[in-house]
This record gives structure tokens, sequence and C-alpha cells, in this order.
């Protein structure tokens, strides 16, 4: 998952491990992010509540999905939470499901219901906040990626940049909307609202270095348990996002829970690219210059 | 809770959701504690995380289920036998806890020889009258002595006690019983051996023996391996060195024998030695924030305050006769006049003296059952003329919404206070009888009137939450417009009616007019002080200092407390219910957080944690214990134990009240300071929990020629409250189906505080049921569409959610299906839907006129429902087809 620049020019670019302070800010808190652990959510969707409650973000419809329990779909401009519900015919561990279905032959009559809040990722290195042009997006002091309403002029350009498809445009406002992991509350001591909500601990919120520690021993007590699935996602700071300071445990793959599998920075590739448009255009301008001189001998 | 009261002595939980998180296995049934108190699973998941197994009993695979350990399928309405089969299998393998059973339950208690039980009499028990469908219960006592309960029905030998007078009553007993022994007051017969043919332990021994693994799986559905997978963590989990804990919620108590489903998990706790240590108990989740507030002081007609029993309509009762009725002789609730004198002191201040009998005549009178269905029934007989709904949506939260409605259309008034305009406040012009015509607006009489209520934030007060925990909230700010608090609505309704009658000479009018009725009142809308009304629920003595304790209350009337378990929450003068210590400041009991019944004890019942010496069964399983050196009980939590009673006291004969108390009988409030296994007093229904079917059930008793609960409450059969038949019957099959109703963490109870909320209506916009693929498959509906479910009520329509978490059962051979539905919608809102309980029946628990909502027969078929007049044609139809009378359901 490496990315294809050398690693001392993506350093140039990117600070791996303090998106804050290459931001400019000095002197700043620890890193702040959520470890959501799915193994222990219950799916109350107390976070997306919360959340709405909090930072005013407005109802978006009464849509029937039948998609289990989850009626909110994704998210979006309206959902900076969302608790997605699979049912799948598969065993957890050593759960016992009890329940006895007619499954054609060779299938399973498993069952386990996995439940996930999902939320913006506030990756390493956040596309959104590249391409913004006007500054309404923006590194915070607690390395977390936040818009701004009062400056977003609404030109969309984060929303094809996001590699996970978080950030959206508010319909009938145009301005763009993405959870702010609380930053308002941040700034005066108190946790996220949804993190406060969860009833279960399975979002946490804190200093992200401890969250991967404590995630890192979680996942070992459930492989031990007998949980195999167990495995961290968004984690890594050797991704292709420099590792998200919102980091999941999932009990299955990223694509169950309708997450990309290997997301990549979609600004990856502009370095190179400048690089190319230098070449292109030292070769024009030397190609020019070698037109003049050929003239001047003429 | 007359089962926990019956079995431990007080009706509440025994325990605590924090202690569960030192639970070593959490068996959780007739409760989905994950979507309806998902904030007290964190200590399930926290016991879960400790190593704890977590075990999901529930016809659903839900939430609670995603998380447990073993989730185990079971029929609606068959939980007592699977029960019973674990207590089978308890006794079987010999995993009883020996040294608990035999010191701290009824287990040696010897029974009257008259005592005839479900297996002599093919599952009825001895005295029962089928003509009045009661039980007269004399044969239920112990032989040698008579023992009055705890809690429940306390009325049932008014006459024996009273009216034959003590001396002639005693000889009269004796002899009746052939037992030859003293009778109240008198010790019973007991044989510590457990041998004795007739001891509580062998009669509970023979009773459950025909619930074998097998017998499970016929009744429940339940296949024998999952179910010894069960027995066999619930007994690993047990004993000295570990315990395990029952949670449980509505889904037990909706039954026509939901008392006896409470009864039998407190029979198996006792017998595995589970109650009053930690880690152990029974958590009895109540659904609302504060319905155990509204049963410690009751919005229920037959009890007073702190469990005091309200007054039957006897010839010439007075206090002496309904004390010597209805109080025992030893424990706690010996000192029932205390208690009551205090209670009228309260109610009637100077006016209630020595020489009036503390006005114990203005109390008013029962002359049966007053509950919300018999009112129904009293609205539509025309002799219920206006009716108070004070955050109660009966249009949808109560069974039969269509007789709820009906009965509010034939009173003169009806006074609604509620946040928003809910359906019992509108049906009269946009209810589901307006749309098929049967009921016209222009018709109806009833005058509606419809109050705003204020929400929590906007006033003082207490709620008393699922662990009798008082914590209090402040007012942040005082209600917009004309909304007002309950307190305020009441007390100033009181303040009205007494200033219309002030003139009255009319003896009638005494009792409101001689009532202490001055709260002080404060800020602009002239709020009554909520801490006021505290103080007085706490009490005073004689020079006007707040009580501490209960034991501090008197008989002769120098003492004033509403309600004496609540005693002590004002202790100095000092609002106790409003301590905010924050946990990490304290250990895990946290007892300085708020203030919980009796007396801030936590887990009830603690002397049992400790062994007959006074030490801990294990140091693992610690909680209090005797102090040798201090002599006085000590430990983790508030000792539920007189401090410094000796584990080796044995009382004088001649004791009384809580003098006649050993230091081995850790269950204060029981008559004989025991837990009872058997309960010989104090239930309608039967000392020993008994399979029977539901009201409406698909399959026929396995156990005994008695199909249903033979002294179940039937309300009479009018016609939109027609019964189906079951198993055996003709026309059973036509509504072959088992459905059972239950609420979603995203929606609260009928809807009133959460359809009207965009946030939630998003979350659970539709009105929804939940079938298998197998069902869907063989009734056509499909994942996502519409299907009509109808009973011989109504007929409702939903949309489909098809799911792996709906599972047939077999049963008796046969594979059932089982139709999930939520009852939270209605047809007002921001998020309308068909309510479930248009479906259900008035067939109630005997003992809590409770209805059976958990199960009953329906059919399903796709598509939407018939509208307007075409929906009462459906309904008749299917109860043609069926061949349904008012007969139909109705035998005993």
């Amino acid at each position: 998952m490496s990315l294809d620049l050398p690693r001392a020019m993506r350093k140039a670019l990117y600070d791996d491990t303090d998106p804050a302070a290459v931001s400019g800010h000095e002197d700043h808190p620890p890193r702040m992010g959520f470890f959501t652990d799915t193994s222990v959510c219950i799916g109350c969707k107390a976070c997306e509540v919360a959340c709405k409650e909090w930072n005013h973000v407005p109802e978006d419809g009464l849509v029937f999905t039948g998609m289990s329990y989850d009626n909110t779909q994704g998210l979006g401009a309206d959902t900076w939470r969302h608790v997605a519900f699979i049912e799948q015919r598969k065993p957890i561990a050593r759960q016992e499901p009890g329940v006895q279905h007619d499954v054609p032959a060779g299938q399973s009559s498993d069952l386990r219901w996995l439940m996930a809040s999902d939320v913006c990722k506030h990756c390493t290195h956040a596309a959104c906040l590249d391409v913004c042009p006007t500054g309404s997006l923006f590194r915070t002091e607690f390395g977390t990626v936040v818009v701004q309403e009062d400056v977003c002029n609404g030109c969309g350009y984060c929303i094809p940049a996001c590699p996970y498809g978080v950030i959206d445009q508010r319909e009938g406002d145009g301005r763009a909307w993405k959870c702010t992991l609380c930053y308002d509350r941040l700034t005066v001591g108190m946790e996220p609202a949804c993190a406060k909500a969860c009833p279960t601990d399975s979002i946490q919120f804190g200093p992200l270095d401890e969250l991967r520690e404590r995630a890192g021993r979680r996942v070992e007590q459930l492989v031990e348990a007998g949980v195999t699935d167990a495995r961290l996602y968004g984690h890594d700071p050797d991704d292709g996002v420099g590792g998200d300071g919102a980091f999941f445990l999932l009990l299955d793959e990223p694509e169950v829970y309708g997450l990309p599998p290997d997301p990549v920075v979609t600004t990856r590739d502009l370095p190179a690219m400048w690089k190319h448009v230098g070449v292109a255009a030292a070769t024009l301008v030397a190609g020019v210059a070698a037109a003049f001189v050929g003239g001047g001998r003429r | 809770m007359p089962s926990l009261g019956t079995s431990f002595g007080r009706g509440g939980a025994t325990t605590f959701q924090q202690d569960l998180q030192n639970s070593d296995c959490i068996v959780i049934q007739g409760s989905n504690m994950a979507e309806c108190h998902p904030v007290g699973f964190q200590w399930v998941m926290e016991a879960k995380a400790r190593g704890a197994k977590l075990i999901h009993v529930d016809p659903r695979y839900t939430r609670t289920s995603a998380l447990a350990d073993i989730h185990v399928p079971l029929r609606a309405g068959s939980d007592i036998a699977f029960l019973g089969g674990i207590v089978n299998y308890v006794l079987e393998h010999d995993k009883w806890f020996h040294d608990y059973v035999v010191n701290y339950t009824n287990a040696p208690a010897i029974l009257n020889e008259d005592f005839q039980d479900t297996e002599d009499l093919d599952g009825v028990f001895s005295g029962l009258d089928r003509d009045k469908r009661s039980y007269d219960v004399q044969t239920w006592q112990y032989a040698g002595a008579e023992v009055q309960a705890a809690s429940g029905q306390r009325d049932q030998e008014y006459d024996e006690r009273v009216e034959q007078g003590h001396s002639t009553k005693e000889a009269g007993r004796g002899s009746s019983t052939g037992s030859g022994g003293s009778s109240i007051g008198g010790e019973p017969e007991r044989d510590e051996t457990l041998q004795h043919p007739r001891c509580v332990f062998q009669v509970l021994k023979r009773h459950y023996a025909r619930y074998t693994p097998e017998m499970v799986e016929q009744i429940c559905g339940v296949p024998q391996h999952l179910f010894l997978q069960v027995c066999e963590e619930l007994t690993n989990n047990s004993g000295r060195d570990r315990t395990s804990a029952f949670v449980y919620a509505v889904g037990w108590t909706q039954h026509t024998v939901g008392v006896q489903y409470i009864r039998t998990a407190a029979i198996l706790q006792l017998l595995l030695g589970n109650i009053g240590r930690p880690g152990g108990g029974i958590m009895a989740l109540r659904g609302h924030a504060s319905i155990q507030g509204s049963t410690d002081i009751p919005t229920l007609f037959n009890i007073l305050p702190g469990y005091i029993p309200m007054p039957h309509a006897h010839k010439d009762e007075d206090l002496d006769k309904f004390i010597e009725a209805e109080a025992p002789k030893k424990g706690f609730w010996a000192d029932m006049r205390a208690y009551t004198v205090s209670l009228l002191k309260a109610y009637w201040g100077a006016a209630a003296t020595a020489e009036n009998d503390f006005c114990f005549d203005y109390l008013p009178r029962l002359t049966g059952s007053h509950s919300t269905y018999e009112t129904v029934l009293a609205q539509l007989d025309g002799t219920c003329k206006g009716y108070f709904l004070l955050g109660e949506n009966p249009a949808v939260g109560s069974a039969n919404n269509k007789m709820q409605r009906l009965g509010m259309a034939n009173l003169e008034w009806l006074v609604v206070r509620d946040f928003s305009l809910i359906e019992s406040a509108t049906w009269w012009k946009d209810g589901p009888e307006i749309e098929t015509g049967e009921l016209k607006t222009a018709d109806i009489a009833t005058e509606v009137f419809f109050l705003p209520a204020a929400a929590h934030t906007e006033k003082n007060g207490s709620f008393t939450n699922t662990q009798r925990m008082l914590q209090w909230h402040h007012m942040a700010k005082e209600p917009d417009g004309d909304a007002r608090s309950e307190l305020w609505f009441m007390y100033h309704l009181g303040r009205i009616i007494r200033e219309k009658l002030a003139a009255s000479t009319d003896e009638m009018d005494r009792p409101l007019l001689d009532l202490t009725w001055d709260y002080p009142t404060e800020g602009s809308i002239e709020e009554p002080s909520a801490e006021a009304v505290l103080a007085e629920i706490n009490g005073w003595d004689a020079d006007g200092q707040p009580l501490a304790s209960y034991e501090q209350l008197n008989e002769d009337g120098s003492t004033v407390c509403g309600c004496w378990i609540y005693c002590g929450v004002y202790a100095d003068g000092v609002n106790q219910a409003s301590r905010r210590k924050p946990a990490k400041e304290q250990d895990w009991i946290a007892n300085e957080w708020g203030w919980a019944w009796p007396a801030n004890r936590r887990i009830l019942y603690n002397r049992a944690s400790a062994d007959p010496d006074g030490k801990p069964w294990s140091e693992r399983k610690a909680l209090v214990w005797w102090d040798e050196e201090k002599a006085l009980w000590t430990g983790h939590d508030i000792p539920d134990f007189s401090a410094s009673k000796s584990p080796w006291h044995r009382p004088p004969s001649g004791a009384t009240a809580a003098e006649a108390l050993s230091g081995i009988d850790p269950f204060v409030m029981q008559a004989d300071g025991k837990a009872w296994l058997y309960v010989p007093a104090g239930l309608t229904d039967g000392p020993l929990p008994t399979h029977y079917e539901p009201q409406e059930s698909p399959f026929t008793n396995p156990l005994y020629g008695q199909q249903r609960n033979p002294v179940r409450q039937v309300l009479p059969p009018k016609q939109h409250n027609r019964y189906h038949p079951s198993a055996g019957a003709a026309g059973s099959d036509v509504y072959p189906y088992v459905a059972t109703t239950y609420r979603l963490t995203e929606h609260h109870t009928a809807g009133g505080m959460s359809r009207f909320v965009p946030y939630l209506s998003e979350l659970q916009p539709e009105m929804f049921c939940e079938v298998s693929p197998e069902l869907a498959a063989e009734r056509g509906l499909e994942h996502g569409g519409w299907a009509t479910i109808i009973t011989a009520r109504s007929a409702i329509e939903t949309r489909v959610l098809v799911t792996d978490r709906m599972t047939p059962l077999t049963v008796q051979g046969r594979t059932l299906h089982q139709v999930g539905l939520p009852y939270h919608w209605g047809t007002s809102g921001y998020s309308t839907g068909d309510s479930a309980n248009e479906l259900a029946h008035m067939s109630l628990d005997p003992n809590v006129h409770i209805q059976e909502v958990k199960a009953m027969t329906c059919d399903i078929r796709p598509g939407r429902r018939p509208r307007g007049p075409d929906l009462v044609r459906l309904v008749e139809t299917y109860q043609r087809r069926a061949g349904i009378t008012e007969e139909t359901g109705t035998g005993v």
C-alpha cells in the first residue's frame, strides 16, 4: 500500500505523524481521533442523534430502506455518523445464534449481525483539504479536518477528492458539510458528542497514539477469544492516506461495511504530475529558447 | 411486582445494573436490553469483557442477541416451560446450593396436608372454583402456621383472619387442616433434611419432574442441545465462588400468566443461591423513566404508597381489622400499622387522630378490579364518565386500541396532558373508526381538553429508576406557554376543587377538605415546591425533624411519612436524591450517587451474601459480612439487615415483627424471614409456576389437560374483543401464526416522545413487521413490500422486513412461524403507521391485570389492508371463517 513517491519526497510534502505541525500549528495539542470498535456496537444510533442534535444537522427524509435496521444509508452532508447493519450467514467466533433456516445444501444456517458506526476519517493526507480553493477546509491544531461553513463557496471540488465519499454538498444550500470531530467541543476540553453518547464505548475518543495502542491490544484479545475475523482499518500510517484520524476495528472485509479496501489520497499523484508538468514546461522553454537561439544564429 | 414481592419480600429489582459487571453469566430473557436499555447494557458489556457468558433467550434474534454468546429462540409464551426445565435440571443433577437453600429459603417448610399440586389435579391446584374462576388459597398454607404475603393479594383470607376472630380461628384452622399446630404467629413445621414428602423442596421436585429436556423441546421449540448448553452455563457459573444474574422486562410480564414467569426465575435463582449476592439477582428492567416510582408511590388502583394494600370494601372494616387481616406477625411488614398511620398523618395531618382511627375511613375501598381495562369497560357501560390521561396514550399503547377509543367516545369529558397531540387526543377527528365510518365526529359527545405538558428539564422532581434509585432533576427553565408540570396540574386542580368545596357541609367532602394541601409555590407560574413534597414523603417526627429511617415510624400518630420505603431520602433535611458524587471518586457500588430504597441499600437481601455464620461464601463474592470484633454487619454495601443482629441470634418464642427475625433470616420483609420457593399466600393463580398456553395458541398443552391459566382474567368478549380458537378447537388454523409485540431503540413506547421528533423518526420511519424467509415464501410476502396482519380484533398493514433473524421453530413436530411487531406507531406525528395494539385482546394476568401482547395468534398476507368499511368486513370475514362467537376462548 506504499505510495509510488519516494519516502523522502512524501515526507517533504506531508508529515506522516504530525499533520497539525505541517499545517503550521506550533505547540499544538496531541493529534486527537476516534477508534470505533465495532465488536461492541449495539446499533443504538445514539451517535447519529447526538451528532445531529449538537451540530444542528438537518433531518434528511423518512425512507424505509429494508436494509436491515439501516434507514440512514450512508454518510453525507446531512449524516455525519452512520450506523451500518449487516446481516450475514456467517458465525462470530463461538457464538451460537440458535436460528434454524432451510438453507440449500452446503450453505450455513449461521447468523451474525454486524453493526458499525462510520464517520469522516480525518485523513493524515486529506485530499479534500488539498483541493479546497477557498481555505474553507483546514487542519485544526488537533490534527482534524474541518470545513468552515462561512467560508465554503460550494465549488464542490472536495467531493470527488474524498477517497471515502464522506464530504457532500447539502441540497438547497450548495455548501460542503461533514463531521468536524466536534471542533467546538474539543476547543473547550469536551469529547465529541457521538463518543459522549455511545453507551458501550464502541466510539472511543482520545489521542490517536493511545487509541492505536489500545486498538492493537483489543484485536489481539479478540483473536485470542476466537474472533479471528477481527482486524483494524485505517490505523496504518503507511496506508494510502497516511493513516486515518478516525479508524476502526472491523469483523469482516471493509467492503462489507461499504468502506474502500485500499483508499488512496486522490491528490497522491499531484507532485508527480507537477514534476511532469515541470519537465514538460522546461522542455517547452528549452525548445523555445533553442528556437530563439537557433533563430539568432540565422 | 407481586412475583418478586412474594418471593423475596419487596416488589423491586433485587440488584442494580452496575452490579451486572460482577456476573459470571447473565441470562437476558423477556427483555431486549441492548435495544430498550442501551445505557444499562454497558454493564453487561463490561461483564462480557471480564469473561462472563451472555445468554439471550428470545423469539427474535435482536441487537441483544447480536452481542450474546448464545441466542436461544423460543416460542413466545413458553418461558415457564423453559425455566421449569432448568429448575428440573438443577434438581435432577444436584446442582443446587445446599447450605443456601436450607438456611435461606422455605424449602424445608412442610405444607398443609390438603394441598394438591398440578401433578394431582391435571394442571390445576387445590381450591379452584371453576364457576368463580378463582382459587380459595387456604390449602396452600404451611402446616402449623399461616403466613401473610409481603406483596400481592393480601386480602385473600380476610374473613378467616378477622371476622371469625383470632382465637376461634386458631382452633378452627388447626382442626380443619389436620395439622394440629398453632395458627398465626406460629412457626411453620420444618424438615431441615428436606426429605419430608410434603416439604416444599420435595413438592417442588415432583412439580418440575415432567419438565424434561424433551418436554422443553416439545413446548418451546428449543433443541435439547441448546437447552442443555444454557443449563450447563448457568449451573457452572453459580455457587460459592460464582454468580449468575437474570434480566427481564415486559417480555415476561405481558402474558396471562406473566407473574409466574418471574416466579420461575425466582425459584431458579434461589436454588442456585444467586439472590443477595454480587453478580447475582434478578434485574427487573422497567420501561419508562419512573415506572418503579409509579409503583412505589403508585398510580395503581390496588396499593397505597410503599406497597401498603388498598383496603377492600368489607363491612365495618376499621384500621385494627385492616392491619389484622393484611399484616404478618413477623418481619418488617409486621410494623404495617406504623407505616399506615404515618401515611394517614401525611394525608390528613391534624385531622387524623387516634380517636377517629387516623381518618382510615377516608380511604377509598376496592369493590373488585379497577384496572385500566375494567375502566374501559366502565366507560363503555357509561359508569365511568371522565378520564385523565397523563403521559399515557391508550389509543396506541394499550391492548385493543379500538376498545380504548370507543370507551373514550362514550365519556362526558377527557383530559389529555402530553407534549404533543397524540392519538388519544385526536381520535375523535382522525382515528381509525372515523375512516371506517364506525364513529362520526359530529356524533361524539366527549368534551376533550388538551393541556400541554412540561418536559423534565422544565420542572424539579425525582425519577425512581429501574433499580429503585431516586435521582433528582432540576428545572433548567420555566416551561413555555401553557405547558405545566404534573405536580403543578395536580396541586392547583386540588386547590381549586378545595376552594369550590370550602363551604360544603357534606360529609363526603371531608376527605378532600381535611387534606394537607399546603405546599409552597415558587416562580412566576406558581410551581409547587417539589422538594417540599419530597420532605413530606420522607416524613418527620413529632418535633418536625426529618426522619432518617422507617424504623423510627410510630403507630401513635406522632410521625408523618408519605411513603415508608422512601423514609431517609430527606434525612438531615438534605435531598439525598440529588447527590452526584462521580463514580471515579467512590467504589463500584457508588452509594453516594442518588438514593435507593430501602435505606440506600443497592443489593437487597445482602445478608445472604454471607454464610449462616456471617462469613462471605467466598472472597471473590464478598459483599457484607459479620464483623466479630465490632459485633456489627459491615461490607461494601449497606447491610439489608439489623446491623447488630448476630448470625447466631435466635429470637425468644413469642417475639414479633423485626424482633422475631433470627440471625439467619436474610429476607427481612417476609413473614418467616425466608425467600419463598413456594408461595403460600399472595398470588391468585398458584403457589408454584406452571406452564399454561397463552390465551391464544396454535398448540395444546402437552403437560396437562388444563390448556390455559384457569384463573386468567378474561374480560367480556364484547363485539370488538373477540378471542381466537386455540389448538384443538375448530377454526384455530384461520390464525396460524404467533405474533409478538416489542419496542425498538429508535422509538419510545406509544410514540408520543419519538414519532413527533424528526431525528428519531428518520431512523425508523415506518411501521414494519419482521418475518423469516420461510414465512415470506409460505405467504408470498415481499421484502420491502406491504403485509396485512389480521386478528379477530382488527387488521393492520405494515412494511415487510424479511430477515434471517426470525427463525421458524419446530414445536410438537410442526413448523411454527412467528411475526414480530413493533408497537410504536399510530395515526399522528411525523412518522405514522398502523398500531400493533389494534390486534390485541383483553385477556389479562389475574395478579396484575396486564395484557397478553407478547403472544397472540394472527394471520398474515401480502398487500395493504382494505380502507374504510372494507376493513371491518375483512375482520368479520375472518371471524366467520374461524367460527368465532362470544364464547370462543372464554372457557376456564
